[in-house]
């Protein structure tokens, strides 16, 4: 089942078309990465999926139904980019403050504040201030907040920013489990092997436009070049055939692409009959962020500001 | 609505909880009522250092000898056989600070007369010293004219009128002193809170913006929420803090002549030592403010300063809200943006400083109706019974003005809080509050 559906979303600003005619849907216990480089329109995508913007055009389907932002906001955690704590406050009293604006009532809040502080060995931090933290327990206490509601749809808008590879794994690790207990997960990012790791399915948007939907393995297929790496324990003296070519060598290693109509077994065959000592044979996918890189470059780095007749 | 009953207490709860709250709130009427406890003692000891001042009185003014005034600090001391010049380089040695020539004068017109003093002599006491000339010359010229001086004293006239005001309810007593102290004291109150209060707002949104909070909240809270909850938790806070002070101010007159006796027997004792005039002026002061007191409606003007205390805060903390969601990060940047919502707020002081000499004037009518002056100039006019239909007009005005203003600086509010590094000018303001949706 789809918990979020966006039809044909836009939002043009004055000198912008920041979403232009986006449509994806997402399912229910899914990890769904949002890709793109800065200035693609991620952000407003997000503030519309959140109810703080409004859409211009299109419509919003949230758990089956019209997406209503008073009552479904409830069952949204958003994580944004920019996000930050009240410095002064306590962080005790700032985790019961936002569980309570999420509709949470003042005792339920306390007690799955507590869980979540065990959990995370936060439990000595209730009466410090947040200005007392560093920038990665800050980045933990935020995690926190966000999900503590046990939202159906948590946003996460670069998590992973500001945190030692120790507390990556451990927030990594939440986000496995709560998409395990059903919840659902957009996960905005310019990383792109926390992309490969954890999502299930992603959308490339680039210029307020959606470029590419789907899921991770079927799109580095999509992308692949044929390529293939050959491991010897020693490099054989000939390696020219109709079948192949060669693109690259890395030490006792080489790199080949396969032509068109030939398989990877005429490859094999041709060196096994050559007597060379074949340690491993891969194929190698295209990583995400080579087709990332593949499919934003040519486009101007900085989006240009235009007039938008609408 | 759950949702900004939990903003508004966050605010309040977060300010009113701050050491910095309670350490203002208690020291301020402190450091007042202290002021003016050493203001009354000094000027109950009077200054402490005596000035000795000599006369070379050639043209025999004062007949050789000049009595020592009641609670003056000046002593004079008539020097015989000098001459101006001889005097001139001794009288520093002699102890003297100055000297007063006095040459051979016509009582009819008097002229030439020199005080000589090694450093500018104070203004008070050169008024003091004419003073005595004066009065000098006065007898002098009373004996030549023949009057007996008691004669003249009763002659003397110093008269002050009473005015009374013919309305319906029938003749009343004016006291324009009172009613004048009264008004710009309230105005004055109102100036303040409004420029104290709102830029609390200002800054407070600010934070939220500069720390980054601002899209956490409003993925949960709608920004006019968010807003709106601000502007009543910190008006709340100014109420606390009011009421504290006036619960203050109320317990400090109680204790301030327990712990000071002695300073207020000292004044007591010198209202008695002094002539019988200033005695019974003193007390007819106090029945005079007494009187004043109770003729003013006290209720009329209290539920006056309590609409306009909160129809000018909600009015002008949402402008201020909408001008701190728009600075970025740096000051300088708000003192600029701040400026255009400071400037009615001064000529609202202005006018009020006029407003309350002169209620009925054309200008004092416009800045009370004018809704962004109208709280601070109504509070200057409130004392000279303002007509029903003004009063009505002017609150009528500021409550439309306000719902205007809220609705057009929370649209401004919800763009500006959600952007960031970017310089935002007045134009672009006025775009975002004018744009539909």
């Amino acid at each position: 089942m789809d918990l979020l559906e966006v039809r044909n979303l836009k939002k043009y600003f004055a000198t912008q078309k920041a979403v232009d005619d986006i449509s994806f849907t997402i399912e229910q216990g899914t990890i769904f990465g949002l890709l793109g480089p800065n200035g693609a329109g991620k952000t407003t995508l997000l503030r519309m999926i959140t109810g703080i913007f409004y859409p211009d055009n299109g419509e919003i389907l949230f758990d089956g139904r019209k997406f209503d932002p008073l009552e479904d906001i409830q069952h949204i955690g958003y994580m944004p980019e920019e996000r930050g704590l009240y410095k002064k406050m306590k962080i005790g009293e700032q985790a019961i403050y936002l569980a309570q604006l999420k509709g949470l009532s003042k005792t339920v809040a306390i007690q799955k504040i507590k869980e979540w502080f065990t959990k995370f060995e936060m439990q000595t931090w209730w009466n410090k201030k947040v200005e007392d933290l560093s920038k990665g327990m800050g980045q933990k206490l935020q995690f926190v907040t966000t999900v503590l509601h046990e939202p159906k749809l948590i946003i996460l808008d670069e998590p992973f920013s500001g945190l030692d590879p120790v507390n990556t794994n451990l927030i990594k690790e939440e986000i496995f489990n709560l998409a395990k207990k059903g919840c659902t997960v957009i996960f905005s990012t310019h990383r792109m092997e926390q992309v490969e790791e954890i999502c299930d399915k992603i959308i490339l948007v680039n210029k307020g436009t959606k470029i590419l939907d789907g899921a991770v393995h079927t799109i580095k297929q999509q992308f692949k070049e044929n390529l293939f790496k050959i491991g010897f324990d020693e490099l054989p003296v000939f390696y020219d055939d109709e079948s192949f070519e060669l693109v690259g060598k890395q030490d006792s290693s080489l790199i080949v692409r396969i032509k068109e109509n030939s398989r990877p077994n005429h490859l094999l065959q041709y060196f096994l009959q050559q007597n060379a000592g074949i340690i491993s044979f891969n194929e190698m996918l295209p990583s995400l962020n080579d087709i990332f890189i593949k499919l934003v470059e040519g486009t101007p780095l900085a989006r240009q500001f235009q007039p938008v007749n609408a | 609505m759950n949702k900004i009953w939990l903003v508004i207490q966050r605010e309040y709860l977060s300010r009113v909880r701050k050491k910095s709250f309670l350490i203002t709130t208690i020291l301020v009427p402190v450091i007042i009522i202290g002021f003016y406890a050493v203001i009354i003692a000094i000027s109950v000891s009077g200054s402490s250092a005596v000035e000795k001042v000599a006369v070379v009185d050639k043209g025999n003014l004062f007949d050789g000898h000049i009595p020592a005034g009641k609670n003056e600090s000046t002593v004079y001391a008539v020097v015989p056989d000098e001459t101006e010049q001889s005097f001139k380089g001794k009288y520093n040695k002699q102890g003297y600070s100055s000297f007063l020539y006095i040459p051979e004068i016509d009582y009819k017109k008097p002229a030439g007369i020199i005080l000589h003093s090694q450093s500018a002599v104070s203004l008070s006491t050169k008024n003091k010293i004419e003073r005595r000339i004066n009065q000098a010359i006065e007898a002098k010229r009373m004996s030549i004219a023949h009057i007996d001086p008691e004669q003249y004293k009763s002659i003397n006239s110093d008269i002050s009128i009473d005015n009374t005001v013919d309305s319906e309810k029938g003749g009343k007593k004016s006291v324009a002193g009172i009613a004048f102290a009264v008004s710009f004291g309230a105005g004055i109150l109102i100036y303040m809170i409004l420029l104290i209060y709102g830029t609390m707002v200002m800054r407070g949104v600010m934070e939220e913006k500069t720390n980054r909070i601002a899209e956490v909240i409003v993925s949960s809270v709608k920004p006019f929420q968010l807003m709106l909850g601000k502007i009543i938790g910190i008006g709340g806070v100014g109420l606390t803090q009011f009421a504290i002070w006036i619960i203050l101010m109320a317990i400090l007159q109680f204790v301030i002549p327990l712990i000071f006796p002695a300073m207020f027997h000292q004044m007591a004792e010198q209202s008695m030592n002094g002539t019988a005039i200033p005695q019974s002026g003193s007390s007819s002061m106090i029945m005079t403010i007494t009187e004043g007191l109770q003729s003013l409606n006290i209720v009329k003007i209290l539920v006056c300063f309590i609409f306009y205390f909160i129809g000018g805060y909600l009015l002008y903390a949402s402008l201020f809200a909408a001008v701190g969601s728009v600075v970025s990060e740096d000051q300088q940047e708000a003192q600029q943006l701040v400026f255009p919502i400071m400037m009615p707020i001064i000529l609202g002081f202005v006018i009020m400083t006029k407003a309350a000499s002169d209620p009925n004037s054309s200008l004092a009518l416009f800045g009370s109706l004018f809704p962004l002056t109208s709280p601070i100039v109504m509070m200057g006019r409130i004392t000279y019974d303002v007509p029903w239909w003004q009063l009505g007009l002017s609150m009528l005005l500021l409550i439309l003005c306000f719902l205007l203003f809220t609705w057009l600086t929370a649209k401004i509010y919800r763009t500006g809080i959600l952007m960031y590094g970017k310089k935002i000018t007045w134009k672009e303001m006025s775009k975002w509050a004018f744009r539909r949706s």
